[in-house]
């Protein structure tokens, strides 16, 4: 291995988080070293950190993608609120969200890795917390998406958003009375609307070929 | 009863299939009496036309002659009817056949079953074998599918259409297995079965010993490419899943390249007998020219052709002959250097594509669109149909050896060379192939005219055994087109191959895509990793600053896919709309209660001043509300939005929108205003001001309206009684060409009538309903 670790019990930490992740050794080797670049040797990663990252600038949800890493939500079973700061095992959990589906994984194992790729998009959406995204969340979304169009995106969002959550509640609650109202996208609508999309075979970054060289930037 | 009047239909259905195919008879056998046919189409069409031009010349010259001695000629009665057949002959043969491949066309749709057993290529061969049987039983020569015919002009309609509609994002993403399928796949087909073929024929026993290893090796390679026009032909019948779908065919279409260098490499050589090292090293240089200029020939002309499209907004009329010319140009400049014309046709279409459909009218699309299907059908069909006359034609020479041995080894070295290369492949890949995939893949490997042309094209002097060679291709196209092509379907039932998922894409998919786009790529980013959406990212960021630019019209060049796909739905939903009927009941997918009242949160009841409205205006605006809530509901309970969003850069909607959502408005605010006084929850949507998208608001006694009920901040100061006058009092004789809508009156008795009436007149002028598979309007222009 091209990679060489410095203190052996790092080994053992390794292969443990490993057996719970799913990365292979060199690739956890290899998010190691992001980590340490990215934290300038710090043991913990903050949200300020990010701020090295030039290409992320660019991103329109940029932000939403930093609250991910610090969302409890993403690397604590049943944990809720952010947290300022995170430690290599959760910035592990967190990009264990991206590996692809292995070609011998049976369907039940393709399904659970389907419903925690799309839990994890479903709390990007839903900031608060509160299991639903309600049409406020959504607006906000489609705006960020549309933020880098000036002036034409602004109304278009708010449109763009009403027609979009109209049809998650034509699919999913198909007659509604006059006067009900439906709340929000719960997880359960979410994972329906998303029914078509290969969310497990799109959902992936290759950390197959990872070059020391690239990392260093 | 029901059975009786079946029976009856489909005999009255065969009756009609046979006048039909006895008219086209008819007609092919008339013209046949007439005249006897050329030996080829063109060139011998080009003969007769000069011998045509030549009677033409001497028929001046006997005038002249005949003025000049007027006492020689005898006085003969003026003739009323003459018959000159000679000067339309080329054309009018054309047409005949045109005619005759169209008609044979409707024939097959007009019998239910006969099109789901049996694909249309193989109903189509067979016709052309009658036909050419019946031209040799009358007593000509049934005409061969001449070379240069079929790739100037049979062939480029079927592969700019397939070109311009090439689905961008799943051609991108497999570009790759594309491209090692393609070349890789096609030179281990061609030497495998070059090889073994020159093996075969130095057995003794066979007389084939002529055959040289550069002769069999050129045979190899012209065999073994998968054609474009069959595999299309085949595959769009079966609806298979995309990514089969693109493997075959994007390998089908890229193979040319391949195709190319080889045909001309071993035909340079064949006659000479050797090949050294730097002729090799010599070929794989051209290879590289070839796919690459080809390439990028097709992307100037696309970006010129793009270009071109951003200054026809005044003339809208000739926009789609810029798309058709320059395509046509760009294949032909490639053609003329032997780069690959396939390459670059299919490079202009993807290029122009996203631009020119930004920039051109939604008639010239449809127009576009309607012409490329139209042509490419009849190409086909053409294709086919010659391809069975000129079995019937042509000079065979069988031998049975090398016709058995050469359809084996077709099927052999596909089978290994598919299996081979996915398990490469699949090392690199995330969605591997699995062994289905790879059965589908190796089987939709079909043969067609591509080979059968550049057989045709060999020249007899250098290649002695060129007869043999035709027919073996000949039994190869029939095996693979009539066994392959017939059994493909109940096998892609048998194994449960996924097939394509008819569902139209909708906004909530694009708005998720979009997210999981930039979501991805801001893991890589943060990973250090420049992976496939970094680069995807980067050339979206730099195509929207740079190119969009110089190549997009107007305002247009900003507007963010979102968006785009966004106004293209709605125009879609609103045309759905008026053709339905108006309002009264949407065509939706899921046929729901729900609206946009569902959605809105309940908003506390806002007391703020409501102007002091006469007893009068208020018995008014409640007859108003009565008449027109009733529709305002029917049109609410559907998935259209509740206002339509013009799309702004569509000449003459912008207008009529414009006015039907300022009508609309001024009934929410009459309804909102009621609400409130009838102390009814307030359940309407507040509007967002539109005029962003208004560029020319022609009337100004519209009164501008910014209206925010729900939220207490805006102290609008909303003269109702204003606006209702002027409502009423407006009467806008809307004078724009082809979409006429009138604004309905806020009265009371006119409003439905008015209703109706523009309504009718909506469907009579947006009658176009485009055509059926509108699947590929779905996908947005750019990955």
């Amino acid at each position: 291995m091209g990679t060489s670790l410095s203190a052996p019990d790092q080994d053992d930490d390794f292969e443990d988080l490993a057996a719970r992740t799913g990365f292979s050794l060199e690739q956890i080797g290899n998010l190691h070293k992001r980590f340490k670049h990215l934290t300038n040797n710090q043991s913990t990663l903050r949200r300020e950190n990010f701020d090295s990252v030039t290409d992320l600038m660019w991103n329109p949800i940029r932000s939403e993608i930093i609250e991910a890493f610090f969302d409890t939500r993403n690397f604590q079973p049943g944990g809720t609120g952010s947290v300022r700061e995170i430690t290599f095992e959760e910035f592990l959990i967190v990009m264990s969200h991206f590996r692809p589906p292995e070609l011998n994984m049976t369907s039940e194992q393709r399904e659970s890795l389907r419903t925690k790729k799309l839990r994890f998009l479903f709390n990007m959406y839903d900031k608060d917390n509160d299991g639903k995204i309600t049409l406020q969340e959504y607006r906000h979304v489609v705006e960020e998406l549309l933020s880098r169009s000036g002036t034409i995106g602004k109304d278009t969002a708010k449109d763009i958003a009403d027609a979009a959550m109209l049809e998650v509640a034509s699919i999913t609650v198909v007659h509604m009375e006059p006067d009900e109202f439906y709340e929000g996208i719960t997880f359960e609508h979410f994972v329906k609307i998303l029914k078509d999309i290969e969310i497990e075979s799109k959902m992936y970054v290759r950390f197959l070929n990872m070059d020391t060289t690239t990392l260093c930037k | 009863v029901l059975a009786l009047g079946t029976v009856g239909a489909s005999r009255r259905v065969s009756l009609q299939r046979g006048l039909l195919f006895l008219c086209a008879l008819v007609l092919l056998l008339l013209s046949e009496a007439v005249e006897p046919l050329g030996a080829s189409g063109s060139p011998g069409g080009a003969g007769d036309s000069s011998g045509g031009s030549h009677g033409l010349q001497k028929g001046c010259e006997a005038d002249v002659t005949k003025s000049k001695h007027p006492t020689n000629r005898t006085k003969k009665p003026f003739p009323v009817l003459s018959f000159d057949y000679e000067h339309v002959k080329t054309p009018f043969e054309i047409s005949l056949w045109v005619l005759l491949a169209s008609l044979m066309k409707l024939g097959f749709h007009l019998i239910p079953r006969l099109s789901s057993i049996v694909p249309e290529s193989c109903l189509l061969i067979v016709v052309g074998l009658l036909v050419g049987g019946l031209i040799k039983v009358v007593g000509e020569t049934p005409p061969v599918l001449d070379s240069q015919v079929f790739f100037l002009f049979l062939l480029p309609p079927i592969i700019l259409d397939a070109g311009y509609f090439l689905p961008i994002r799943p051609f991108s993403e497999n570009l790759g297995t594309i491209l090692m399928f393609a070349v890789v796949g096609t030179l281990w087909n061609s030497f495998f079965m070059g090889g073994l073929l020159y093996g075969v024929c130095q057995i003794k026993g066979t007389d084939l010993n002529t055959v040289n290893l550069l002769a069999c090796l050129l045979f190899g390679s012209i065999i073994s490419a998968v054609d474009p026009v069959a595999v299309l032909a085949v595959f769009e019948e079966i609806h298979i899943n995309e990514l089969l779908h693109i493997l075959v065919f994007g390998e089908s279409l890229l193979n040319d390249a391949v195709t190319v260098v080889l045909y001309h490499l071993f035909e340079e050589y064949a006659g000479v007998g050797s090949v050294s090292i730097l002729d090799v090293f010599l070929g794989v240089v051209c290879f590289l020219v070839v796919a690459l200029g080809g390439v990028l020939v097709g992307a100037f002309y696309g970006i010129l052709a793009a270009f071109t499209s951003r200054f026809t907004s005044h003339t809208r009329v000739i926009e789609p002959l810029f798309v058709f010319v320059y395509s046509y140009m760009a294949y032909l400049s490639a053609e003329v250097f032997h780069l690959s014309g396939i390459m670059a046709l299919i490079a202009c279409g993807a290029v122009m594509r996203p631009y020119v459909e930004a920039n051109i009218s939604h008639k010239s699309h449809t127009t576009i669109k309607y012409f490329l299907k139209m042509w490419s059908s009849v190409s086909e069909t053409l294709i086919f149909i010659f391809l069975g006359v000129s079995t019937v034609a042509g000079n065979h020479s069988w031998n049975w050896t090398f016709v058995t041995v050469t359809i084996i080894l077709c099927l052999v070295s596909r089978v290994l060379g598919v299996v081979g290369l996915t398990y490469v492949i699949n090392k690199f890949r995330i969605v591997k192939l699995t062994t289905k995939d790879q059965f589908i893949v190796a089987y939709g490997g079909l043969r067609g005219a591509i080979a059968f042309s550049l057989g045709y094209l060999l020249d007899k002097s250098h290649f002695p055994m060129r007869d043999m060679f035709l027919t073996a291709i000949i039994t190869v196209i029939f095996f693979t087109v009539f066994v392959q092509g017939m059994t493909i379907r109940p096998l892609v039932d048998l194994l449960a191959v996924k097939k394509k998922q008819e569902t139209k894409r909708s906004i909530n998919e694009e708005i998720h895509t979009q997210f999981l786009d930039h979501l991805l790529t801001g893991i890589e980013d943060i990973c250090g990793h420049y992976g496939h959406h970094h680069w995807k990212d980067k050339l979206n960021r730099f195509n929207k600053k740079y190119v969009k630019k110089c190549l997009i019209a107007g305002e247009r060049s900003k507007e963010p896919q979102l968006i785009a796909f966004y106004h293209k739905m709605e125009m879609k939903q609103a045309i759905e709309l008026v053709e339905s009927g108006g309002g009264v009941k949407l065509p939706s997918a899921v046929p729901s209660t729900v609206s946009m009242q569902n959605i809105q949160p309940k908003k506390p009841p806002s007391d703020r001043a409501i102007p002091q409205i006469s007893k009068g205006r208020e018995e008014e605006i409640r007859k108003i509300l009565r008449n027109n809530l009733q529709k305002t509901r029917q049109r609410l309970r559907s998935y259209n939005r509740h206002t339509l969003v013009a799309d702004p850069y569509e000449d003459g909607w912008n207008d009529l929108l414009f006015k039907r959502q300022k009508l609309m408005e001024i009934e929410k605010k009459v309804m909102c205003v009621s609400v409130s006084l009838t102390h009814v929850p307030n359940w309407w949507l507040h509007s967002s001001d539109p005029q962003a998208y208004s560029s020319k608001p022609t009337s100004d006694d519209l009164p501008t309206i910014k209206v925010d009920l729900a939220s207490p901040q805006s102290p609008d100061s909303v003269n109702l009684v204003n606006e209702f006058q002027k409502a009423a009092t407006q009467n806008d004789p809307d004078d724009d060409g082809g979409l006429v809508m009138k604004v309905p009156f806020a009265d009371k008795d006119q409003g439905e009538q008015d209703n109706k009436k523009e309504q009718q007149r909506l469907m009579r002028c947006l009658s176009d309903p485009g055509p059926g598979g509108d699947e590929e309007e779905d996908e947005p222009f750019l990955p």
